[in-house]
């Protein structure tokens, strides 16, 4: 992967490519390999705390991504909300159903070969059709979005979709709850 | 305004539709009919349980005001069919190499059809995506208005009766709320506009089945009924979306400035009008044929039909009699156009349709007579009369079909309330073992069973009778027994029809017979039910005799002529949107051997059961159901007969022994048949003449070559079922991988093409 | 910088992700995978409206963090009951569509 990576960025226009986008294309590598990486141990580690320390990971990346993208709005509200919470949450899952498990044997390397084979599957479709679609596409952004763009778009035209969230998440959370009650 | 395009850029040119956008505020607002039951669902569903009767009387509201506004629809659209003299609607066309449509301008002109009715439509931009604008609305026609009197009538009494019926139900307010979401639903497909909108109801429809069927689902035997129901329509359903996406994209060839259609309207003026290619209708119509075969309960996919019986009665009269059966019939008259032309019905030939009702009409009469359960009568009882409608579509008699679909809904109705009124006091269904000797203590339901029998078998003047003369003289079979001057002549579907005739008097004698005569064989002491359910029983009771007055034949010299053919004048379209059919004229000569053929099938049946039963009953003492050395026990072609028929012609076996498991494990399946009775039974015989021979041989072969060859194919099988049984494993992961797989490659192909 | 490289960076976590939840036996392991995948999803929906300067794939973005905070709430919620009426989390054992 990382070979396709580099090979992009030499690809590059060298008019184009000033010294930040150098930069930027330097710490999207380093970024992008430190995620999949990690990925790769999340799905594979046998601790399963190991594996929630290997996602922390992976969410940071991805904030790094956003910043990298423009989108810095997002990259705070992924690091509050993921790493923040939902994490912890995970954490306490861990914490809750804690000495469940003994050892993966078995079924998981019966289907490991399947996985895998599916996984390549879609990472061939998938970038394939990408290549094909978008072969040199740049992406030159002026400036990041600002906070307040966001919030004018979520509250104008993004106002229903808002609201059925809203209403998604005291769902969720009264559906959490009366799942996880004990009953009396 | 579009005439006005129509002049200018010669390339467009237009065809009439048959529609207007005028029209009575009744007939324009007809979108409130569906609109308050689907409200009043909401609010038993939400309220229900808080309110004095458990939501029921919101149910029972609902339902008076939709019928009283479909009441007033109906008079609107008579006042409209007659009086109104507004703009036509003009669809505009590519012109292209279609050019003989110069003749639609003076369509309706002509002598027998009459006036030309304009249809009022009324629609609203549902969504639109892709430059396609997807409508939604009503179209309000004589056929509309028909079932929206039925289904509105039918679903009132059905609520009334049920408050006594279920009352005290532990899931009361849930049947309520469902029979108010299967009313709207019921109604907003009736006034469909467009086949978008008519898949949405139908299916909508068959959901308020599937919950209702399994009301009681505790019982492993009614939820699989349900889901009996649910997925033997899941195969039509499957029909009806592929044969509306062809026929979406078929019109929208000859449209401008759209890639398709879904208006009901537009596509059966391109229908009738010969402009789409016949190949394309034959199979839209065959497709949707499927659709038809699945809801309208039509050989071989009739079997969910009769199980669907497990629900409660009122629901077996409001949804498996009277009108959610009925959509098929309906969805066929309401895109006439395309059945009319894809099937060619105007020309003689016998085709699919007409085949299918005039064999299903046949097959659901003979399995009639073999149930014990009196709603199972019944439930073959409407397989056969759905049959005889769709068989008379088949033949082109619309107008015959549309009346015996409005009369069979009043009988039918009154015959499945009659026996629950029946069951709900000796808290049986059977009629051999629990029932009998009724008519004393239920002298209400009785009367009313028997009007609604007669009315079933087509005695005159029963409404019954006229319905089904009708679709006799339709057939147009042998000229000589009038029936001229129809669609074409099929002889074939006139002799299926009286012979299901004379069945149709034959078992519902038998059914009246072992229900209210003889001696009481059940238990406990039966008494007349309440009038919450005897009222609705006479109501339907009233009906199943007056309604044939409706549609009196032309030329009917007892009746004066405003009073001859009212039904057919309101209700059949003379418009665009319909295809040209001829008419049948009726005659006395068919009329008369028909009520023959049904009074010498009652009184076959008389004899046996009211004679012959009766008198063996009284000499042995006790209350027989059938003759102890009947013909059954005496004949071995007879006994045959009647064992093809108790197995429902082993269909039920067919589908879940033959092809369930053939698809599920193939292989094995067979492999194991074949050891065990071919392979298993030739080791028997090997082994046998080897005793003979002597016990060296028998070794030699038996134990090493056969055993070994039988062992080895058994080990096959098994093998190949537990490679086959592994891709079912329950593990939701591997379902997820082949998912996964499955979806990825699609998406690869999807990619390659496009 | 080019689009591609997002994208296929996301394509590649979102397989990873896709095995994680075929292989994985832990309920809270597959509940993980499923963030993961979610989180590729984040990527591509932002460097779409980074490439096209247009705000509501941010958005989008964000709304897709909000869900995935719901999903993982049921989730958990489900794998604890899930443990306490078989005292394991083992996906593996619970076969009961079995055929």
């Amino acid at each position: 992967m990382a070979g396709l990576f580099f090979s992009q960025i030499q690809g590059l226009d060298p008019l184009k490519s000033g010294e930040v986008l150098v930069a930027q294309n330097v710490f999207f590598t380093l970024i992008a390999l430190v995620m999949i990486l990690a990925a790769l141990k999340m799905v594979t580690t046998e601790n399963i705390v190991h594996a929630a320390l290997y996602l922390v990971i992976v969410l940071a990346g991805a904030a790094g991504m956003f910043i990298l993208l423009g989108a810095e709005f997002v990259a705070v509200t992924q690091i509050l909300v993921y790493i923040g919470a939902i994490v912890v949450l995970f954490l306490f899952g861990i914490m809750l159903t804690k000495g469940s498990f003994g050892t993966e044997e078995g079924e998981f390397r019966e289907r490991n070969r399947m996985a895998v084979l599916v996984g390549v599957l879609i990472v061939t479709v998938a970038s394939g059709s990408f290549i094909d679609s978008f072969r040199n596409a740049e992406l030159n952004r002026e400036a990041p979005s600002t906070t307040a763009e966001i919030g004018d778009t979520i509250f104008g035209q993004f106002i229903i979709p808002f609201e059925a969230i809203s209403v998604l998440l005291l769902a969720a959370l009264i559906g959490s709850v009366v799942i996880a009650r004990r009953d009396q | 305004m579009i005439q006005l395009l129509a002049a200018t850029t010669s390339s467009v040119t237009s065809i009439p539709l048959g529609i207007t956008h005028e029209g009575n505020w009744f007939l324009q607002n007809a979108w409130l009919i569906p609109l308050i039951p689907a409200l009043s669902f909401i609010g038993i569903l939400f309220f229900g349980k808080r309110l004095p009767r458990g939501g029921s009387e919101l149910g029972i509201a609902a339902l008076v005001i939709v019928f009283l506004l479909s009441i007033c629809t109906g008079f609107a659209w008579m006042d409209h069919r007659d009086n109104f003299d507004g703009e036509e609607i003009n669809q505009s066309l590519i012109s292209g190499e279609h050019g003989e449509h110069g003749e639609h301008g003076e369509h309706g002109e002509h002598g027998e059809h009459g006036e030309p009715s304009l249809a009022v439509v009324n629609t609203t931009t549902w969504f639109i995506t892709g430059g396609v604008e997807f409508s939604v609305g009503t179209l309000v026609d004589g056929l509309a208005v028909m079932m929206l009197f039925v289904v509105t009538l039918v679903s009132l009494l059905v609520h009334i009766y049920s408050t006594d019926y279920v009352a005290g139900d532990r899931r009361f307010t849930h049947f309520f709320a469902f029979l108010s979401l299967f009313s709207a639903s019921m109604l907003l497909l009736v006034i469909s506009e467009n086949t978008l909108q008519l898949l949405v109801s139908w299916e909508l429809v068959g959901l308020c089945s599937f919950a209702l069927i399994g009301h009681w689902w505790e019982e492993k035997d009614n939820s699989n009924a349900a889901l009996k129901a649910f997925l033997t329509n899941r195969v039509g359903d499957m029909g009806l979306l592929i044969g509306v996406t062809i026929l979406f994209f078929a019109s929208g060839k000859l449209l401008p400035d759209t890639f398709g259609s879904f208006s009901i309207a537009t596509t059966n003026a391109l229908a009738s009008s010969s402009l789409l290619p016949h190949s394309t209708l034959l199979i839209a119509a065959c497709c949707l044929m499927a659709a038809v075969m699945s809801k309208s309960g039509q050989f071989f996919l009739h079997t969910w039909l009769p199980d669907a019986m497990a629900g409660p009665t009122p629901v077996s009269a409001l949804i498996h009699a009277a009108t959610m059966v009925v959509a098929g019939v309906f969805m066929i008259a309401r895109l006439y156009g395309v059945f009319f032309e894809g099937f060619s019905i105007g020309g003689s030939s016998i085709n699919l349709m007409a085949l299918i009702g005039g064999f299903t009409t046949l097959v659901g009469a003979c399995l009639a007579f073999v149930q014990r359960d009196i709603k199972k009568v019944l439930a073959y009882s409407t397989i056969s009369q759905l049959g005889y409608m769709v068989m008379a579509l088949g033949v082109g008699a619309w107008t015959a079909a549309m009346f015996h679909l409005f009369t069979h809904a009043f009988f039918k109705a009154c015959l499945f309330l009659g026996s629950g009124s029946v069951a709900h006091s000796v808290h049986s269904f059977d009629m051999k073992s629990d029932m009998g000797g009724l008519r004393k203590k239920m002298p209400q339901t009785f009367r009313t069973f028997i009007i609604g029998s007669i009315a079933l078998a087509g005695l005159p003047p029963f409404a019954g009778f006229w319905s089904k003369d009708e679709i006799l003289a339709g057939t147009g079979g042998w000229g000589i027994m009038g029936g001229t001057n129809g669609n074409g002549s099929y002889t074939f579907m006139l002799v299926m029809g009286m012979i299901t005739a004379a069945l149709t008097a034959a078992y519902m004698t038998r059914c009246v017979y072992l229900t209210f005569f003889g001696e009481f064989r059940g238990h406990g002491n039966p008494h007349e039910s309440g009038p919450r359910i005897t009222i609705p029983l006479w109501i339907l009771a009233v009906l199943a005799i007056f309604a044939g007055f409706l549609n009196l034949p032309k030329g009917f010299q007892l009746a004066p002529e405003s009073l001859q053919e009212r039904f057919g004048h309101y209700v059949e379209p003379v418009a665009g949107y319909f295809p040209k059919i001829s008419h049948a004229t009726p005659s006395w000569s068919l009329a008369i051997i028909s009520t023959i053929v049904v009074i010498v099938g009652i009184s076959l049946a008389w004899n046996y059961y009211f004679v012959k039963v009766e008198k063996a009953s009284k000499e042995s003492g006790q209350s027989l159901t059938e003759l102890p050395g009947g013909l059954t026990t005496r004949l071995v072609l007879a006994r045959m007969g009647h064992t093809l028929l108790v197995n429902k012609y082993y269909l039920d076996h067919l589908y879940t022994g033959i092809i369930t498991r053939a698809v599920k494990e193939p292989i094995a399946e067979l492999a194991y048949r074949t050891n065990q009775e071919i392979l298993d039974r030739t080791v028997d015989t090997v082994g046998r003449t080897a005793v003979k021979i002597g016990q060296f041989n028998y070794h030699k072969i038996d134990q090493t070559v056969v055993d070994g060859f039988v062992n080895a194919s058994g080990r096959m099988s098994s093998y190949s079922g537990e490679e086959l049984r592994k891709i079912q494993s329950g593990k939701v992961q591997s379902y997820a991988a082949i998912l996964f797989a499955a979806a990825t490659i699609l998406a690869g192909l999807l990619i390659v093409i496009v | 910088m080019l689009l591609n490289q997002f994208l296929i960076l996301s394509a590649v976590l979102f397989s990873i992700g896709v095995y994680g939840v075929l292989t994985r036996r832990n309920g809270v392991m597959v509940l993980m995978s499923i963030e993961l995948i979610l989180n590729s999803v984040n990527i591509n929906l932002v460097a779409f409206a980074a490439f096209r300067e247009a705000i509501p794939g941010e958005v989008f973005a964000l709304f897709v963090i909000a869900v995935a905070a719901a999903e993982v709430g049921v989730g958990l919620a489900m794998v604890l009951l899930l443990y306490r009426n078989r005292r394991n989390i083992d996906l593996a054992g619970i076969d009961s569509m079995k055929g």
